[in-house]
């Protein structure tokens, strides 16, 4: 279902923009796709090279079996049909960094196809507006990643770093189901939350463990697809969808300028076409059924054990939040977009007797504005989930009000090791809990506020806030709101 | 001593009738005298004195490795060896030092043998590791008159064997006698991790039987294979040895491997394919030769490239190149995998027809005198070298050519069994039985008779009747 950008300005035909991904995700293993060097980033130049990684003459690539059962169990998550028998390939080209002149890849038939993979929008920016859609997972493949290098032209030279060269990615190709930036960004979004429940990659698309091209073509409706042109480089989410909407906004504009588009093959992109890799056997996996009996379950790879040890995927999970606790279904979502915050908001209802619908608020707003403010994770906050229930309990038994709980949480903030109940003693935030001296104080500006009394009782209910405040300001902010109206209410209707 | 067998010398080292850095010793000083031949790339002289003297101190321990400690050995030099160059004759790799052993290297210096050095071909020392792609173990054997072993694919690791064709390459053994190759197939066979085309399964060494009722086997005569361009005098000794087998009670029955005529093709293709993608990794950026051109990437790959492979290997990467291309894959490539495919169904079904070994000639002629062989192209010779041995490589299967007699020149001529996939004993066990037939003479060379001690007797030179 895709939407269509209507170009109102000129009134000519609405364009349909249609995006499609594909994903190289690097898979975290110890050791590489089919070398026994560590993967690991940022370390010294070409210090995580073997022998087969240089493509020294001679060696022989020797398949991880750790990258195998990553590959699996993301296939199962995106609902993919594993291939029981799925074979690698040899793509050539030549460039600096790859060493061997060709990439080991699956061409042919790769070891997952056919999933799909669902994720979430809020239409107009509102959170309480979600749809749901689903983009088609094409296929799953295992391939090498390449080296990196870097063009050094005032030196004239290009330097080479092999430590990449060998690492085990996953490619993700995501059928062009999706209309615009916005949902491309989702899509990913959703996929990296996946990829990090399962662990089979850990995503980060600052350390390049994520990355995505977009394929971005435009056309009229009822016309066939136009040329699709690839949009490479994007090393965030944001910068994503930023990038996607250029692309078609930028295609739009020269198509209804009369131009045309031009697909940009990458420069290396060789005419050669792909060769069995002759050093591999297929690639054989098993399910329940098809285990040979005498086989050590530590030789061979099974499907039905690998799905039956998924964890909850996102969906799942928020699913369970959602019903666990009575929050909200965009409560769930922003919890588990954060890393940590979920569990973190777990371990505050456990020590909380506030309701989670309750304490969620407090979470989502308070918290977590905290963190984006000062650009903390979770992780760093110097709030802990013990140190935010007891302050919840303080509120919850009645024993400060709202207001003076979000200035203890100011407090806490600062991460001075104070308690919440230490900082309302210095502070002197407790309620005032002699009912006899709140009656008095309530009486006392009832006595002083003649007009807002009569405008009370004439049927202006609005003003009963102004008398609340009052109570309030007396009070130094130590009164119970609810308390104060109820009193107030009763004296007036005396 | 250096005419005898491997179990002969192992036995004299283990009486101590002649010390492993004598024996190293005369094999160095063969090498010399015959440095004409231009044999040996690299002599590893001071390496391999040093792995004598260590033997000789296990030997003096009565703690010998087993039957290969001492033995001297030479390698062919496409297989990596530590610390010693290895260039596979190639100005691509001159003086490329390689960092690892082959895992064939590494489990002959396990077992004790002393490394001669690095051969250009297969080499009079007591056993040599060459490899077989399309024959190029066999047929240097037929026309030096020593027996040379192509086993199963997937039987020895090829790890360190710088790879010509993946799918076929195998390492091939080079010994005086089939009781020898199967010693050293015992210490070389067998699952390694780092190549994951060997099998599986365990491998169990073994010792040949002497064989003496032949009556319960069959052996195939490939009509094919008596091809144009054999000579008549491999033909009639072709006959002779069907003969044999008759006489001695053996079911000699001639049987057709059809798809033959097709294999060169077939193998032309699949050969030049793999070559092309294997060569795509020398590109002068981490190791081997690298041209002095500074312009750009791109124009060091094509000057390292087209200084360090010479015409054959870049005639050969073209015509690879040109089928790996996306418009001709199917048309070529795809269709020699399949040629292949029912290359390898003819010996499938031959031999559940019954039929134990098959008994070809190994090559068609006996070896071409080094002007003849200068005039034709590297294609047409290759191809005509080949066409007898490469239908093993294509099918995987063990083949053996085993010296059978001296031809009207005076020069070697083999003939070839080929064998049932991972059946190496029962083939070895019919060789050794042929070979005991023939009693080919024992290659001598001048120079190796002044240095022979007279340990043993001088052998009968007869040849076969």
């Amino acid at each position: 279902m895709a939407a269509v950008v209507a170009v109102a300005a000129r009134g000519l035909a609405p364009w349909i923009p249609v995006v499609g991904l594909e994903i190289h995700a690097q898979i975290s293993s110890n050791s590489k796709l089919f070398s026994g060097s560590q993967v690991q980033f940022a370390a010294p130049p070409n210090s995580l090279v073997s022998f087969f990684d240089a493509s020294l003459p001679g060696t022989l690539p020797v398949l991880n079996r750790r990258c195998v059962e990553a590959a699996v169990m993301t296939g199962l998550a995106l609902n993919c049909s594993i291939n029981k028998k799925s074979l690698f390939d040899r793509k050539h080209y030549f460039y600096a960094d790859l060493p061997a002149g060709y990439q080991i890849t699956q061409q042919r038939v790769p070891i997952a196809v056919n999933g799909s993979l669902s994720y979430t929008l809020c239409i107009d920016n509102k959170m309480s507006q979600m749809v749901t859609k689903t983009v088609r997972i094409k296929q799953i493949q295992l391939e090498q990643d390449s080296g990196k290098s870097l063009h050094d032209d005032t030196r004239c030279q290009t330097l080479v770093d092999l430590n990449r060269a060998g690492v085990g990615l996953m490619e993700v190709v995501m059928e062009p189901d999706m209309c615009c930036g916005e949902e491309a960004a989702a899509a990913v979004r959703e996929l990296q939350l996946i990829l990090q429940t399962l662990g089979s990659s850990q995503a980060v698309m600052a350390e390049g463990q994520l990355r995505v091209d977009a394929n971005v073509s435009v056309h009229h409706p009822g016309e066939p697809y136009g040329v699709r042109t690839e949009v490479k480089n994007i090393n965030s989410i944001r910068f994503l969808a930023k990038a996607v909407d250029y692309e078609i906004q930028r295609q739009i504009e020269e198509l209804e300028n009369g131009g045309t588009i031009l697909n940009e093959t990458r420069a290396f992109d060789s005419k050669l076409g792909f060769m069995p890799e002759p050093n591999l056997p297929p690639l054989i996996l098993y399910d329940a059924k098809s285990l040979p009996a005498n086989m050590n379950h530590q030789q061979v790879i099974n499907i039905d054990w690998i799905h039956e040890r998924l964890p909850d995927l996102p969906s799942v999970k928020r699913e369970k939040l959602v019903e666990q606790y009575g929050i909200l279904p965009e409560h769930s979502f922003t919890l588990l977009n954060e890393d940590g915050l979920a569990e973190f908001f777990e371990s505050v209802v456990k020590q909380t007797q506030m309701k989670p619908k309750k304490a969620i608020g407090w979470i989502l707003n308070d918290l977590l504005s905290y963190l984006k403010q000062h650009s903390l994770t979770v992780k760093e906050s110097p709030v802990s989930s013990s140190l935010l229930a007891d302050l919840l309990n303080l509120l919850e038994k009645k024993e400060i009000s709202s207001t003076a709980a979000k200035q203890v949480l100011a407090e806490l903030w600062k991460g001075e090791g104070k308690t919440p109940l230490e900082i309302v003693k210095e502070q002197k935030l407790e309620l005032l809990q002699d009912q006899k001296e709140l009656e008095q104080i309530c009486q006392a500006v009832i006595d002083g506020q003649e007009n807002e009394v009569m405008a009370i009782k004439a049927g202006n209910r609005k003003v009963l806030n102004k008398l609340i405040g009052l109570v309030q300001r007396n009070t130094q902010g130590r009164s119970n709101p609810v308390l104060v109206k109820q009193l107030l209410e009763k004296k007036l209707s005396e | 001593m250096l005419r005898a067998s491997l179990r002969q010398v192992s036995a004299a080292l283990k009486e101590g009738r002649v010390t492993p850095t004598e024996l190293c010793q005369r094999c160095l000083a063969v090498i010399k005298s015959t440095k004409f031949l231009n044999a040996y790339i690299t002599v590893t002289e001071e390496t391999a004195l040093k792995q004598a003297e260590e033997s000789e101190e296990r030997y003096k321990r009565g703690q010998p490795l087993g039957i290969l400690d001492g033995i001297p050995i030479a390698v062919k030099d496409n297989f990596n060896t530590a610390g010693i160059e290895t260039t596979c004759a190639s100005n691509m790799l001159k003086g490329y030092i390689s960092p690892y052993n082959a895992t064939v290297v590494q489990k002959l210096l396990d077992h004790g043998a002393v490394l001669l050095g690095k051969t250009n071909l297969d080499e009079f020392a007591m056993g040599a590791l060459g490899s077989d792609t399309g024959g190029s173990t066999r047929n240097p054997a037929a026309h030096c008159g020593v027996v040379g072993l192509k086993p199963t694919y997937g039987l020895i690791s090829r790890h360190g064997l710088i790879p010509l064709v993946n799918s076929m390459d195998v390492p091939g053994i080079l010994t005086r006698c089939v009781d020898d190759a199967a010693v050293l197939l015992g210490s070389l066979a067998g699952h390694d991790p780092k190549d994951s085309t060997t099998i599986q399964d365990d491998f169990k060494p073994f010792e040949l039987p002497n064989l003496t009722d032949v009556s319960k086997l069959s052996i195939g005569i490939p009509k094919e294979y008596h091809a144009p361009g054999l000579s008549s005098e491999i033909l009639a000794l072709w006959s002779k040895a069907a003969d044999l087998f008759k006489n001695a009670g053996a079911k000699v029955v001639e049987v057709s491997l059809p798809h033959t005529c097709y294999s060169i093709v077939c193998y032309h293709v699949l050969c030049t394919a793999e070559v092309a993608s294997n060569m795509a990794r020398f590109d002068g950026l981490e190791y081997g030769h690298r041209s002095d051109t500074k312009d750009s990437t791109e124009s060091m790959y094509a000057a390292t490239r087209r200084e360090g492979f010479n015409d054959v290997v870049r005639g050969r990467i073209l015509s690879g190149n040109y089928f790996l291309l996306k418009q001709n894959y199917e048309k070529y490539f795809v269709k020699a995998q399949k040629v292949r495919r029912l290359i390898a169904n003819d010996f499938v079904k031959v031999f559940r027809s019954g039929v134990d070994v098959l008994l070809t000639p190994t090559t068609l002629n006996d070896a071409a005198p080094y002007t003849e062989f200068i005039q034709e192209d590297n294609r047409t010779r290759s191809a005509q070298d080949d066409i007898l041995t490469q239908a093993a490589n294509m099918a995987g299967l063990p083949a053996i050519n085993v010296p059978t007699a001296l031809s009207e020149r005076g020069l070697p001529v083999g003939l070839q069994f080929i064998g049932r996939s991972f059946q190496e004993k029962q083939l070895l066990t019919v060789a050794k039985w042929f070979e005991k037939q023939v009693q080919f003479p024992v290659i001598q060379l001048e120079e190796v008779k002044r240095h022979d001690s007279g340990v043993f007797q001088h052998e009968k030179s007869a040849s076969f009747s």
